[in-house]
């Protein structure tokens, strides 16, 4: 085993462990720290595949910004362990089968992929973020200018939505 | 070297966990957070497609869906904010006004 599976088997059971403590916890900071240690064990998993510039975006944004927002949200509801009810046994018993389903059809369609079989992924040349950049302002640049927008007009929405009612 | 197809079943097992989330928890924070698990598990495919390939788009796209997910996370918490004022609740089954 080289060292490069063995980083990515505990980086993959450290996400897989993750998600499942996200699944298992029933108060919501407590999912919003497992899903933190998601992110960051697949940052590294970014890492390992030599994205160096989508590893720093991942910890930034989504370790950094989005989570950092989810959790002001349950501080500031004051948000307490979910209530189990009927419907939530009933989502189990439908909602499992159906995941497994989705998983196992999945597994099959990359088991029978006709991806060629590389000796697996080149470590990164460092020039990675470099020609990232130069295909995001040459090529991808009206969605780039699009997003812009879109975040635009997602600050407006969220500062209308949550404001408070005048009297 | 960590062949392709490893990230991808890890993709498939993340993005199936996501959905185990969505389905089965009650909390609408905590739904809206399995969401992003599930956009996180696409996230790495596309970059695993994208080194195997040895073509930058893939992280292009990745940077994209990010930048999309952040702007989902300020909205969708906008609403989440406006509901559990207005109900006084979290759980998703108490707010059941459009049902019949």
């Amino acid at each position: 085993m080289t060292p490069q599976l063995a980083i990515f088997f505990v980086l993959a059971a450290i996400a897989v462990l993750g998600a499942l403590s996200l699944i298992l916890q029933r108060h919501p900071i407590h999912s919003a720290l497992s899903l933190i240690v998601v992110m960051i064990a697949l940052a590294g998993l970014y890492l390992l595949m030599g994205s160096e510039f989508v590893a720093a975006v991942q910890i930034i944004v989504y370790g950094g910004a989005i989570m950092v927002l989810f959790v002001f949200v349950i501080m500031l509801l004051n948000a307490g362990a979910e209530e189990r009810t009927n419907v939530s046994k009933l989502a189990g018993v439908a909602g499992i089968p159906l995941a497994v389903a989705l998983l196992g059809f999945l597994a099959a369609a990359i088991a029978r992929s006709n991806e060629p079989a590389q000796a697996g992924l080149q470590s990164g040349t460092l020039a990675n973020t470099k020609e990232i950049s130069m295909m995001l302002f040459k090529d991808f640049v009206y969605p780039f200018e699009l997003t812009s927008f879109l975040i635009l007009v997602a600050i407006l929405g969220a500062i209308v939505l949550a404001q408070r009612e005048k009297s | 070297m960590v062949p392709t197809s490893y990230y991808l079943i890890l993709s498939a097992v993340l993005f199936g966990l996501g959905v185990v989330a969505f389905v089965f928890k009650r909390n609408v924070i905590t739904i809206f957070m399995s969401i992003e698990l599930m956009l996180n598990a696409v996230n790495l495919a596309f970059v695993a497609f994208s080194q195997a390939r040895h073509q930058s788009d893939g992280q292009v796209f990745v940077l994209f869906v990010i930048v999309v997910a952040a702007a989902e996370a300020a909205v969708g918490l906008g609403i989440i904010i406006l509901t559990a004022r207005n109900r006084q609740s979290l759980n998703v089954e108490r707010v059941d006004l459009l049902k019949l």
